[in-house]
């Protein structure tokens, strides 16, 4: 048989099944492949000695997963990729982790994320950026960084992230693996350390369409601790679609400009025909307020982080820095000290955008824009069954490349983005590789399907299709596939 | 210069007697060590979120009718953002543009508005001022912090500082009756803040307006309000003009100091909490919250006056309580046809008294004496059966020993005297033993006719019936 660690969840599970692979061994490899990161991907790694105690291990058929370090794990330091959290032990668990440890999951370890889940390539954390695993001089995306890259990385076999604007599709698309941003509300956000509370969400990412399903199965479902969550109705079964005939896919005109690269767009143009050969239909449909995502998002992500993050005082736990008989100089000295400057720049946009005067002009604003966008999905659903875009403008870019500046940075998010503002469910599976700009080695493409709100099951049974019909085969280090 | 016009608004703060806090399941508790009722939710801990007491909405919503408010049908909770320990989340989750209750009214006072919240931690400061200011170390006790309050706004409709207590003790009143809360000022579970301001008498726009904190009783928020109005009045009556400012009250000196000005004011980023869904009360939970109303002491009072034709007075002081409101009808119900008025006036007056003379704990409700046989005491006297001096005898041997009224009367012989042959005796001789009060009466100086009674009801021991007796003097005149 193939090496276990080629395996997808599903596919070690059949083959556990058939009495072809035995779980101990399942689990071991995989502790074992986690315990050789090279990527800077991991944060804390489950050993299963004594420090490890407060999370359980329990050496069931199921496959073991890389969590995000944005979720709470009891006992276990939980840093949300910041300073200002080094060293802090929750003193419970996420809803979500304890639902992957309730189905009898081992925790591989804590993966690495731009700080606070801020940043498009992880490379805003304040303990290094994750190096992605195609090409360690290029970034894996973010904010779910190290998530991607352990599951593209052969480091884990899936592992969950959150996504806000992006953070989990963008780095699904850089390191050529699936990930899913499931319907605000579809699994439960207590315990995930709060950057925008009006967009974040949890969801998997995996190898395969499949193992994306059958995480969220796990992972939906209301939760009394959220009041925002409310599951998925009719939960989640594995997708077994063969072709997409009768469904209907928008590409939307506003998003399809420019600034995107020539191999991205090949790629993207590709997937559109390997829909139609699947009895697929493409239509083009108008988002007409889309484009203005980025500067809506940019206004409310900001907004409620700089709300959220200003529980990090240095008085109840975490960092403290300064303050000696001096409260206000305490609160800015492990303010200043425990942020690094991306966190610092949102806190302040949002401070602004919220302050009294500016209200109005800036959140009142971004929020009629996130209604409009939310509208004109509405329009579109009504006329096709998903909206299709690359996932990112372009290819893993370089460590360092977009560092400096900013909005290019932000515009990353650009296809992400609308889909987070309205809330809905979307998707990003590998649809080939591409040269960067610039030239270099092939890199791989993601390709995003969206669909209306708590279709979660229709996204992934077409998702599954249309990765059945792309078959990307290609492995980080190893040949071309699509 | 014209009269200056006081204009005063309250805020009143109230905690929500739940079993639990507005967000989490912390204990609510007074009193206990510090810190004991905490959780990741009320430390704020990364990654928590709030979860909405059902119960403190429902409490909101019974406040909110019972003070006449519009309810709205769907209200929406916002950060109030700000930096202090007390505030471990660094944002109070509260209510903004659109609170769970609208305008309403109790008494004459119009309510603007009144809405949930949580309550901050307890922050204690260690050092003479007692303030953080100057303070040695400050030391914070979360387990107040995430307690559910409802913040009660009136309009600036109170005119001195006498009304604003007055008007306090009913809305206190109103919500002790409504079993929402303790409402215990020393013990911060009832908190009263005043927006004073003054302005030309006539004059229909608001003045400056400045705002008093920490008056921990009715007596400290009339004196404070007094201070600041009487500041006020000087400041402006030489010419000067008031600051906006936050005041505090300090009871023992009376004295207010600056918190913060207007510069300093906080801007609070208050924006919609993206952790909750917004209140939306059901009709089942409405008709839940009516039904659940007691009969308030505002419109008991308007009962009493229209219905039972009380003087004003007598119905406040007898609806305030709903103990005493409830003996003065039991009473009343069990007085035969005797009018309302007059069994009221018993229980605020001659019972009150007798009460107070003999220094009993409680009111007539816990007295001895049962709301029956203080209607068949007043049946006596109204029935001339027994004088009204007689009366107040029988009453106060009832508050020492209870009893019945009539049996009473039998021992202590205190049975009018209906052999008007003896009376007339009496009378006259009496009259014979004071020729020069019958020379006086006779000149036309009717006062001197007590002396006369006196004589007559000391021989009595007070069970002639004055009428009768004065009668019986104009007669042998």
């Amino acid at each position: 048989m193939t090496d276990i660690l080629d395996l997808s969840v599903l596919e070690a599970h059949n083959a556990k099944v058939a009495g072809e692979l035995s779980p101990q061994e399942h689990v071991e490899a995989w502790f074992a492949a986690a315990a050789s990161d090279e990527l800077n991907a991991y944060l804390w790694r489950n050993d299963r000695g004594a420090g490890a105690a407060a999370i359980e291990v329990e050496q069931d058929w199921n496959a073991p997963i890389a969590v995000k370090d944005i979720f709470c794990t009891e006992g276990v330091q939980t840093t949300a990729g910041s300073r200002i959290l080094e060293g802090y032990r929750p003193p419970y668990t996420a809803t979500a982790v304890q639902q992957l440890i309730a189905a009898g999951l081992p925790i591989l370890g804590k993966t690495n994320m731009d700080e606070f889940a801020m940043g498009s390539s992880n490379e805003n954390s304040a303990y290094g950026p994750v190096l992605n695993p195609w090409d360690r001089e290029r970034v894996p995306g973010g904010s779910s960084g190290g998530s991607a890259a352990v599951v593209a990385g052969g480091l884990a076999p899936w592992a969950i992230g959150t996504d806000t604007g992006g953070s989990i599709r963008q780095p699904a698309a850089f390191c050529g693996i699936v990930g899913l941003k499931p319907t605000y509300g579809a699994i439960s956000r207590y315990g995930m350390i709060a950057f925008a509370s009006s967009l974040d969400q949890c969801g998997p990412l995996t190898r395969t369409v499949s193992d994306a399903a059958l995480l969220l199965a796990m992972l939906q479902g209301r939760d009394p601790l959220d009041s925002t969550s409310v599951g998925i109705e009719g939960g989640v079964s594995l997708p077994d679609r063969e072709d997409l005939s009768g469904l209907r896919f928008g590409v939307p005109a506003e998003l399809a400009r420019d600034s995107v690269d020539a191999g991205v767009r090949e790629v993207f143009e590709r997937t559109l025909q390997k829909i139609e050969e699947l009895g697929g239909e493409i239509a083009e449909v108008s988002l007409p307020n889309a484009e203005h995502g980025i500067s809506a998002y940019y206004v409310i992500a900001p907004a409620e982080a700089s709300s959220n993050l200003a529980r990090y005082d240095g008085v109840r736990y975490g960092m403290r820095a300064g303050g000696e008989g001096d409260l206000i100089e305490m609160y800015e000295t492990t303010r200043s000290e425990g942020f690094g400057p991306e966190v610092k720049r949102r806190i302040m946009l949002g401070t602004y955008a919220l302050s009294s005067g500016y209200y109005e002009a800036y959140y009142g604003q971004a929020q009629k824009v996130r209604t409009r966008i939310a509208q004109d999905f509405d329009g579109a659903f009504a006329e096709v069954d998903f909206v299709v875009t690359p996932t990112a403008p372009s290819v893993a870019f370089k460590l360092g490349e977009k560092s400096d500046d900013p909005l290019a940075m932000y515009l990353n998010d650009f296809f992400t983005v609308p889909m987070s503002l309205a809330g809905i469910p979307a998707i990003s599976i590998p649809a080939g590789l591409a040269a960067p700009e610039g030239g270099g080695p092939q890199l791989p493409v993601g390709f995003q399907i969206a669909a209306p709100a708590f279709a979660e099951q229709r996204l992934l049974d077409a998702a599954y299709a249309l990765e059945q019909g792309i078959g990307f085969e290609a492995r980080p280090g190893g040949g071309s596939g699509g | 210069m014209a009269d200056l016009e006081a204009v005063i608004g309250l805020e009143i703060h109230v905690q929500l007697a739940t079993k639990t806090k507005m967000f989490c399941g912390c204990e609510l508790s007074f009193g206990d060590e510090p810190n004991v009722h905490t959780c990741p939710i009320c430390l704020a801990h990364p990654g928590v979120l709030p979860v909405p007491n059902e119960k403190a909405i429902r409490y909101a919503l019974q406040i909110g009718l019972a003070l006449g408010c519009e309810i709205a049908p769907r209200s929406i909770f916002h950060r109030k953002n700000y930096f202090y320990p007390d505030s471990p989340k660094a944002y109070q989750i509260s209510q903004y543009d659109i609170p769970i209750c609208g305008p309403g009214r109790l008494g004459d006072i119009r309510i603007h508005r009144a809405h949930l919240e949580e309550d901050a931690a307890k922050t204690i400061h260690v050092g003479d001022s007692g303030r953080i200011h100057g303070s040695a170390a400050s030391l914070v006790d979360f387990n107040r912090g995430g307690t559910p309050l409802v913040e009660i706004v009136t309009e600036p409709d109170l005119r001195d500082a006498a009304e604003a207590a007055n008007w306090a003790r009913l809305l206190r009143e109103t919500v002790r009756q409504l079993g929402v809360s303790d409402v215990n000022m020393e013990e911060g579970s009832l908190r009263v803040d005043a927006n004073v301001s003054v302005r030309p008498a006539g004059s229909e726009t608001l003045g400056t307006k400045t705002e008093l904190k920490n008056m921990n009783s009715f007596r400290f928020l009339q004196r404070g309000i007094e201070a600041e109005l009487a500041r006020q009045r000087e400041l402006v009556g030489a010419g000067g003009t008031v600051e906006q400012e936050t005041l505090h009250f300090d009871p023992a000196s009376g004295s207010l100091t600056s918190l913060r000005s207007k510069e300093e004011a906080h801007d609070y980023r208050y924006f919609p909490e993206p952790d909750l869904v917004p209140i939306v009360p059901t009709e089942a939970m409405l008709r839940e919250a009516r039904e659940a109303l007691p009969e308030l002491p505002a419109a008991r009072v308007e009962r009493y006056e229209k219905e039972l034709g009380l003087a004003g007075d007598v119905a406040l002081t007898l609806a305030t309580d709903p103990e005493t409101a409830r003996y003065f009808e039991s009473t009343a119900a069990a007085a035969d046809g005797i009018e309302a008025k007059v069994v009221a006036n018993w229980v605020t007056g001659e019972l009150a008294a007798a009460l107070r003379q003999a220094e009993t704990e409680g009111g007539a409700a816990e007295s001895k004496i049962t709301p029956a046989d203080l209607a068949s005491l007043v049946e006596l006297v109204q029935e001339k059966k027994i004088s009204h001096g007689s009366g107040k005898k029988v009453l106060a041997i009832m508050v020492a020993e209870g009893g019945e009224p009539a049996a009473i009367v039998e021992r202590e012989g205190l049975a009018q005297m209906s052999d008007s042959g003896e009376l007339e005796a009496i009378v006259e001789k009496a009259m014979a033993d004071n020729p020069d009060a019958v020379e006086k009466i006779r000149e036309g100086n009717n006062k001197a006719i007590g002396a006369i009674v006196g004589a007559v009801m000391r021989e009595t021991k007070g069970r002639a019936d004055g009428g009768e007796v004065n009668r019986l003097i104009q007669e042998k005149l």
